[in-house]
């Protein structure tokens, strides 16, 4: 069952709340805006993001639940490297972030293991 | 009030596999479990249901593992069955891998001499560096090559663990949490069983508390001199499958994750985890399976084993106080079948009191004549 977005920026994504400069980030190739210094999670919650990856078991999308490193909820593909973190990852000029479909395999990429799709509802 | 057909103490894989079995044919049953602050093997470990290399110089433990490996798909079928919960069980064989001809050598020695002392019941490979690369394209230049069987296995431990307590559920069995018994007296037509809180009464007891037997098991005429013994586990993100054996070092759950474990350390009671074993456990991963090397680690943990000073269980009866008995071994996830069906009904009662066949030689009375040395083989 879909849930609204229960993030909402006290700021506008595209300013920074202290003044830091904002850096330029790409979500699957969007060109997103962030403060220094945030996170990842953090810049893609503000910028609308509501899914950030798919489960391997059951193909449900996940958003960011703890934002502190414990629930792996938020994982994302960083710069090439897969199963990041991205409450844990300090934005980056540049960065290129990319949504996670399934488990990540040895050769760099996503992959949804299809028949354990249908494991759970 | 607080009374029962049979108390278990200790809410581990070893009590509540017990507890289950016993409830499952209609006995009343209790757990006293100590909580969360205890040394909990059943929380650490590394989920094979294993067989090969087991039962080295005491060929009624081999067969005792082969049983209880056989018996795993009805167990893992009846807790599904019972609860909804699927617990992974996978039996497509295993490998132990071995890192140079020496060590290659010395482990066929050690599995033809299980073999022999079976007259052969045990079939076993032993594969060289290219046949084992040819069943395992993943495998390193480092690995000398490998024993296998088909008898091996593994499951999710910690699914294991949640389902034998809502199949105990299930069938009735009450918990007390946070319950650790301090002391067992023997009154007439039964146990008087203290915890801080409460006393409970039942005609039977097992003792099922992993490393708190210890202390417990003279207070009923028994004797389970366990001792904790270490073992450090590795474990790595999600990946998609790579891996459909289980090893002795390194294994893929259902769900994608690796561990890779683990250590053999006599360090008392200690849980904690240096980074000197787990960086052992790392490289010989990688050294398995060299594509590991670019796995990210997610988490690390020690935890307990219960052992016996020979390394096999021990299942006893109490002479001196009839009703008590001691449940303990240190292969608690392969046992499980083992305890459910055959140890259970007999604690219980419910075998006509029949001591299941191949158990005469675990009782704990055989280290009261000196100490031996035990054999690791999970
Ligand atoms: C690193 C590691 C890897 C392992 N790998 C495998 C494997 O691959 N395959 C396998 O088959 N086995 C494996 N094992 C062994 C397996 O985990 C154990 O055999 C099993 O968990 C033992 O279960 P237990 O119930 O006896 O002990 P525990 O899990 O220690 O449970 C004992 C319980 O008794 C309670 N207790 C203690 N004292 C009292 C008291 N006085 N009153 C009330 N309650 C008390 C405690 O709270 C605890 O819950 C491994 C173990 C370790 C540590
Ligand atoms: S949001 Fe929980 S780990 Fe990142």
């Amino acid at each position: 069952m879909p849930t609204d977005v229960r993030f909402r920026s006290l700021v506008p994504a595209d300013a920074s709340p202290r003044g830091e400069p904002m850096v330029t980030l790409f979500f699957d190739g969007r060109a997103l805006q962030a403060p220094a210094g945030c996170s990842v999670a953090a810049a893609l919650l503000a910028n609308g993001v509501s899914t950030f990856r798919t489960t391997p078991v059951s193909g449900a999308p996940r958003a960011p639940y703890c934002m502190m490193g414990a629930c792996f909820d938020c994982l994302v593909e960083i710069d090439g490297q897969p199963n990041r973190q991205s409450c844990l990852v300090a934005v980056a000029e540049g960065m290129q972030v990319k949504t996670q479909a399934g488990l990540r395999s040895f050769d760099g990429a996503g992959t949804v293991i299809a028949e354990e799709a249908a494991h759970v509802e | 009030m607080n009374t029962s057909d049979l108390i278990v103490v200790g809410g581990g894989l070893v009590g509540t596999a017990l507890a289950y079995g016993a409830a499952r044919n209609g006995t009343r049953v209790t757990v006293l479990d100590e909580g969360d602050d205890a040394f909990r093997a059943s929380r650490g470990n590394f989920g094979l249901v294993w067989v090969q290399g087991k039962g080295f110089g005491m060929t009624p433990y081999a067969r005792w593992t082969m049983q209880s490996a056989a018996q795993w798909p009805q167990l893992a079928e009846a807790l599904n069955a019972d609860t909804g919960i699927d617990v992974q069980l996978r039996q497509p064989g295993g490998f132990h891998f071995c890192f140079s001809d020496d060590e290659l050598q010395a482990r066929e020695a050690r599995m033809r001499s299980i073999g022999d002392a079976l007259d052969g019941d045990y079939a076993f490979e032993m594969l060289d560096h290219a046949s084992l690369k040819a069943r395992l394209p993943g495998v390193g230049p480092a690995v000398a090559g490998a024993s296998y069987t088909r008898m091996d296995g593994h499951a999710n431990p910690l699914k294991l663990l949640r389902a034998l307590h809502a199949a105990c559920r299930h069938h009735g069995v009450r918990f007390a949490q946070g319950s650790r018994v301090t002391r067992i007296t023997p009154r007439a037509g039964g146990f008087e069983i203290e915890t801080r809180a409460a006393t409970w009464h039942a005609p039977r007891v097992v003792l099922a508390a992993g490393l708190g037997s210890r202390e417990l098991a003279p207070q009923v005429g028994l004797h389970a001199p366990v001792q904790p013994n270490r073992g450090q586990v590795l474990v790595g993100e999600r990946v998609a499958r790579f891996l459909d054996h289980p090893t002795t070092y390194v294994r893929q759950t259902d769900e994608g994750t690796i561990q890779l474990g683990d250590s053999l350390e006599d360090v008392g009671l200690d849980d904690g985890t240096t980074a000197e074993v787990l960086s052992t456990i790392a490289r010989r991963g990688v050294r398995s399976f060299p594509v590991l090397e670019s796995l990210r680690l997610v988490r690390a943990w020690g935890a307990l084993r219960v052992m016996t000073p020979d390394g096999f269980p021990i299942y006893q009866a109490s002479t001196q106080c009839p009703g008590a008995f001691v449940v303990t071994c240190h292969s608690g996830v392969t046992l499980a079948a083992n305890h459910a069906f055959s140890i259970a009904p007999w604690i219980a009662g419910s075998a006509g009191n029949g001591v299941p066949a191949g158990i005469q030689s675990f009782s704990g009375d055989r280290f009261l004549n000196g100490n031996e040395t035990f054999h690791h083989a999970h």
